[in-house]
């Protein structure tokens, strides 16, 4: 389970690792993780190839890379289909990037972290228009939350950080997951909590974000573990 | 036409901007006597209007605002959980899944079909982003216009009585809802794409063109 690997990472090396396993159990090419501070420090992992890094940082394409300009201050997912790549330079940084075997398909996932942090979760592959489609259809919420969590996990490794609280679920949520956790079907919780099961979908869906967990099984088996609920 | 906006570039459309913070004065402060403040301009804005939200907006044909919303994620700070939590049983909303949708206004004697073209709008981003619900701040008098319009929110709890009402509900996408609104906002599913489009950029134009 690479998502408990993610919630026992102790260190940044970890999470390089674990993007590399990331990047294996989604079968594409490449997935990288990027993140700025408000006061421009920046850290990044992931598994373009170290030429390609070293390139990329000494032709200073980070001032002319549509995926950074289409994801900064924004907080919708993007597929690089959707940005601008009508200038020159930018085109002429998208077949050096191909050449560097990042791929011709991408999609890419900004994130707005606590004080100005600003990060970006990206997938990139090669691969025709529609197996990409395919796949960023059938796999763009799973990698939205892993992006989250990963954002998270790489936030508690700043130097000089003060952790932030960590987010307990409400008496709500600790009810329904309970419910769940015995058996009970998702319309006998609604029926039991005397909510819609529309309401029920919502407190499920944020209290599996709160456990980091990636489905709802996944969120009750946490919630036991860490002893949010008892059955 | 349908108008999805970051604040910032928002700001390079001054008209719109303008008449958009003054339509808010309007209808919250003037017409709902909800306690929001209004600068000197007579701007309706809040601390969530400097956190570069996402609005959509019904701009009309002369460029002024017709109707708008305004969206932030639930991640980080955001009305719904900043002010509301009395309304949601206590539970914080938070999920990259889950947008907040919030000071959903309609100029003065705009016809329905302009909340029914937000709405519209509303089930493009759920569609197109793979977002699954959106929580929303609503007055009183936005009910009958959601029944009417055929998109109606599961309410999670409201607060004061009769028109002073402030409700919090949940939209998520269905295509029955998607129809009757297109149908309502007498927009066709396939311009209200091509708006969308216009604003995020099109996925059928192929990538590696110089590749």
């Amino acid at each position: 389970m690479i998502l408990e690997d993610l919630e026992r990472a102790t260190g940044v090396e970890d999470l390089q690792r674990l993007i590399e396993a990331l990047r294996d159990h989604f079968a594409v090419d490449h997935m990288v993780y990027h993140w700025v501070n408000s006061d421009g420090e920046q850290y990044g992992c992931g598994t373009y190839s170290d030429g390609w890094v070293e390139r990329y940082i000494t032709k200073d394409y980070l001032k002319i890379d549509p995926v950074v300009s289409g994801c900064y201050q924004r907080f919708h997912p993007v597929d690089w289909k959707r940005l601008d790549w009508s200038s020159r330079a930018s085109r002429q940084f998208q077949t050096d990037a191909i050449r560097h075997g990042v791929g011709n398909q991408g999609f890419s996932i900004p994130i707005r972290g606590p004080n100005g942090q600003f990060a970006m979760f990206t997938v990139s592959h090669n691969a025709a228009d529609d197996a990409w489609a395919d796949f960023a259809e059938t796999n763009r919420r799973d990698l939205i939350l892993i992006a989250y969590y990963f954002n998270q996990k790489a936030l508690e490794f700043e130097p000089g950080r003060t952790p932030e609280p960590t987010t307990a679920l409400s008496p709500r949520e600790v009810e329904a997951m309970t419910f769940l956790a015995i058996g009970y079907s998702r319309a006998q919780v609604a029926q039991t909590l005397a909510i819609s099961e529309h309401t029920l979908r919502v407190y499920i869906e944020s209290a599996r974000f709160k456990l980091g967990a990636q489905n709802t099984t996944h969120a009750v088996a946490r919630a036991i573990s860490r002893g949010l609920i008892v059955v | 036409m349908l108008r999805y906006l970051y604040a910032d570039q928002l700001e390079n459309m001054p008209t719109l901007r303008d008449t958009m913070f003054r339509d808010r004065a309007d209808q919250f402060r003037e017409r709902l006597g909800w306690d929001v403040s209004v600068d000197a301009r007579g701007f309706e804005r809040d601390e969530y209007d400097d956190m570069n939200p996402l609005y959509v907006i019904w701009q009309r044909a002369d460029g002024t605002h017709g109707g708008s919303m305004r969206f932030l994620p639930t991640i980080g700070a955001c009305m719904v959980n900043d002010h509301f939590l009395d309304l949601t049983q206590g539970v914080r909303i938070e999920s990259p899944l889950i947008w907040e949708c919030t000071r959903f206004c309609l100029a003065r004697g705009v016809p329905p079909s302009v909340a029914a073209a937000l709405m519209l709008a509303g089930g493009e981003i759920l569609e197109n982003f793979g977002i699954r619900h959106f929580v929303g701040v609503f007055d009183a008098r936005m009910v009958r216009i959601y029944r009417r319009i055929g998109s109606s929110p599961t309410v999670l709890g409201s607060s004061g009585h009769g028109r002073d009402a402030i409700s919090v509900g949940l939209w998520e996408f269905s295509s029955a809802a998607q129809a009757r609104v297109a149908e309502q906002a007498g927009i066709s599913p396939e311009l209200s794409r091509m708006w969308f489009e216009q604003a995020f950029g099109n996925t059928d134009v192929p990538l590696a063109l110089t590749a």
